[in-house]
């Protein structure tokens, strides 16, 4: 049958197993919408602003493990997914994003909603496309599915202009194979770099390992699982791999870093040696790198060979699929005990107690969380912006299964989480999730509670309302000499009443007695919530550690306000 | 990162597609690489192109290029040369300023160095001059007094000398895990400020 474009693009979807996609539509764009309509398998999600349909496809991927895909018109529709799509590479999440694009004679030309899109989007997607002929709609679509999904995963963009959707009617036909002769993702790792790592491992006396994104990417969870208890080591995991040990295992110590848990960090400074499994060596996590683990040897596992020696120097790099090398390496490795070693840690543990909140009768945001997990029984899925929320979040929420943890890691992008909660609403509608913002992320997506009600994603928004830009007054607070410029936002909504005006329930809550009846009003309440938790403003995370500095010059919470 | 460090050779073989340069060029620019030339053909496969780089940097800098250059996709295969046994050469033409008094001794040295005379003007000469960096330099160096109107020069174009087992300069290969495969231990990369 002879389609245009646009259809060969709903067809090319469909052969890859597409059945929901986020947009808005424009001018460039409209011949796909066109075609959209016909074809009811393509579920579209209608957004209120272009970023929520790449962070909801961010959303969607993250929980499901299939490729997220949004779609937007040229120009201004095409520059606002930037900063989601940004976020996708920078944390590896695979997107296919189609955009429109002005007819080929215009382009070159400024015409109307033109931006070069492939162009401004170059340095922060894993490969794009500018389809310029309609012979290539249906290749461009299944390279860009197969490139977003195998290896390391991240966005791909497919830019289609106009008068390509338009097109002349062509033969659909669906490529048998790609053909990428400079793009062969890694599988099983080299023996003799195992063979390294497993010498290591066994020699050590104070190994630790590093459980990052990697693992939950490559669902390397039975392995991790079997590597720590075979050999009896402990498990730091970064915030991108949160949840992917469970909370209670006695193997698990949390998150290190720059907010990370205070014994995580200092069991990561004592090691004799850290094996990276698919985490990076983010500065988030290292702080100034020749003080970060400066006892240890270190392996670091990765998919993507540029990650080695790129923030660290390691001994022995193993360049493969993670599940793979793990299920070789664990053969290779030997029993033990390393009692010294984890009766170190409990000692560590005892005089750095984790999860430890103050007594006070004032709402802390900290309890909010902590609650919040008590209740959900850490089963929620739980999506979050950055700052401060999201630390306390990474610290006090017990994720128990991996892919209920969504959060805006590298980049870091404030209103993340409304349109990401939506998606991965989207994905697992089996699953409770829970949005948490801050006043400030909230403010800059909130425009999609309108997508939450206009196509009925049962997400629960909580906004940990403490009047300011948390974490950049934390900042302030700590570094700039108490100078609050340009973080103290006088102007806040009325959130219950802007939740009202979406037609949808809103809930305040100004009191620590109100915070477990809330969040169980909240779930039990069908359809989108939002709930305005009042929080102390002026409460910071703890410990940290400070930006470019180690583990010695951490601070933690100043100990007489702490329960004896 | 850049700036610091000997000059660096790298080959590679990449798809024959639009936007291909600006893709390699974003990526050094994105990640702070200090590229000194890059000179691109097509190679003797349809649909494939070779480029030569030159990148100034230590070890880390150059493994963190190339391997940085190998993920992109339409880059087929990429290599460091630099320790290879290469030839390597560069086309360069010079406008050099002539009169009827130096003309005849413009001539002479550019004889001398086997580079050969393409265009002459009533005030000028074009030189046409082929090989390595330094016999170019000492060219240059000698025409200068006489001043140099205007040089252009392709950049550095490399092949390694035919092997035993037919390898070709792309295929050579990265050193992806820091073993120190080119002889030389990578260097440990750069501390910074917090971010």
């Amino acid at each position: 049958m002879e389609l245009t474009g646009a259809e060969i693009v709903c067809e090319s979807l469909l052969q890859e197993g597409v059945d929901v996609l986020f947009g808005l539509p424009g001018g460039a764009v409209l011949p796909f919408y066109g075609a959209l309509s016909k074809y009811p398998q393509l579920r579209h999600i209608l957004v209120r602003h272009e970023q929520a349909a790449v962070m909801a496809a961010d959303g969607y991927a993250r929980v499901t493990g299939k490729v997220g895909v949004c779609c937007a018109t040229s120009g201004p529709g095409a520059t606002n997914l930037v900063t989601g799509i940004a976020g996708a590479q920078m944390d590896s999440v695979p997107l296919v994003v189609i955009t429109g694009q002005v007819p080929r004679p215009a382009i070159g030309r400024d015409a109307f909603q033109e931006t070069d899109v492939t162009g401004i989007t170059l340095p922060v997607t894993k490969h794009n496309y500018l389809v310029m002929d309609v012979a290539d709609v249906a290749g461009s679509i299944k390279e860009a599915f197969h490139i977003a999904r195998t290896g390391r995963p991240g966005p791909v963009l497919v830019d289609i202009p106009k008068d390509v959707l338009l097109g002349d009617r062509t033969e659909f036909v669906w490529p048998e194979r790609v053909n990428l002769p400079g793009y062969n993702p890694p599988g099983e790792a080299e023996a003799g770099q195992i063979e390294r790592a497993a010498r290591l491992i066994n020699q050590a006396e104070r190994p630790v390992i590093m459980a990052g994104h990697g693992v939950v990417i490559a669902r390397a969870f039975k392995e991790l699982q079997e590597l720590a208890e075979k050999a009896q080591i402990p498990v730091v995991t970064t915030l991108l791999g949160l949840g992917s040990l469970a909370p209670d295992h006695l193997l698990h110590l949390g998150m290190p870093g720059m907010h990370g848990l205070a014994y995580a960090s200092l069991a990561l400074d004592q090691a004799d040696l850290v094996i990276s499994l698919g985490a990076r060596f983010d500065d988030r996590v290292t702080g100034r790198v020749s003080d970060f683990v400066p006892n240890a040897k270190k392996i670091h596992f990765d998919i993507d060979p540029s990650e080695f020696n790129k923030n660290m120097r390691v001994d022995v790099a193993v360049l493969g699929d993670l599940q793979l090398s793990l299920r070789q390496l664990v053969p290779r490795v030997e029993r033990q005990v390393h009692l010294q070693w984890l009766q170190t840690i409990d000692t560590l543990r005892a005089e750095h107690p984790p999860f430890n909140i103050r007594q006070t009768e004032e709402l802390l945001p900290q309890y909010v969380l902590q609650q919040l997990s008590e209740v959900t029984q850490g089963e929620a899925i739980v999506v979050t912006g950055v700052g401060q929320h999201q630390m306390w979040a990474a610290q006090y929420y017990r994720f128990k299964e991996p892919n209920t943890w969504l959060t805006s890691g590298g980049l870091g992008a404030m209103g993340y989480e409304v349109p990401a909660a939506l998606g991965a609403k989207v994905g697992r509608p089996d699953k409770t999730v829970w949005s948490i913002a801050g006043d400030g992320g909230f403010q800059m997506t909130m425009c999609d509670l309108a997508t939450a009600v206009e196509s009925q994603i049962d997400v629960k928004f909580a906004i940990l309302n403490n009047g300011v830009l948390g974490m950049v007054h934390q900042w302030q607070e700590f570094f700039y000499d108490r100078d609050f410029f340009a973080t103290v936002y006088t102007g806040n909504p009325d959130f219950v009443k802007i939740a009202e005006a979406y037609g949808i329930k809103g809930i305040r809550v100004t009191d620590k007695a109100q915070v477990v009846g809330a969040i169980q009003e909240a779930m039990e309440t069908p359809g989108p919530v939002v709930v305005d938790f009042r929080v102390k403003p002026d409460e910071q995370v703890y410990p940290m550690i400070p930006a470019g500095e180690s583990v010695k010059e951490m601070m933690e919470e100043p100990v007489p306000e702490r329960i004896p | 990162m850049a700036g610091n460090g000997r000059h660096h050779t790298i080959a590679a073989l990449v798809q024959d597609k639009p936007g291909v340069l600006t893709r390699v060029a974003s990526l050094f620019r994105r990640r702070g690489f200090n590229i000194a030339s890059l000179a691109v053909g097509k190679s003797e496969q349809a649909g494939l192109s070779r480029m030569t780089f030159v990148v100034v940097g230590d070890q880390y800098t150059v493994d963190q290029a190339t391997k940085q250059l190998d993920k992109l996709i339409d880059v087929v295969r990429v290599s460091d040369i630099t320790n290879e046994d290469l030839v390597a050469r560069e086309l360069v033409l010079i406008k050099v300023k002539s009169t009827p008094e130096t003309r005849g001794e413009i001539i002479e040295m550019v004889h001398l160095f086997r580079a050969n005379i393409v265009d002459v003007g009533t005030q000028t000469l074009v030189v046409e001059i082929t090989g390595e960096e330094d016999k170019i330099n000492a060219l240059i160096n000698l025409l200068e007094p006489f001043g140099i109107a205007e040089t252009m020069r392709t950049g550095r174009v490399a092949m390694v000398r035919g092997q035993a087992d037919g390898r070709v300069s792309d295929s050579i290969g990265i050193d992806f895990y820091g073993n120190g495969r080119s002889g030389e231990e990578p260097t440990a990369p750069g501390t910074y400020e917090g971010v």
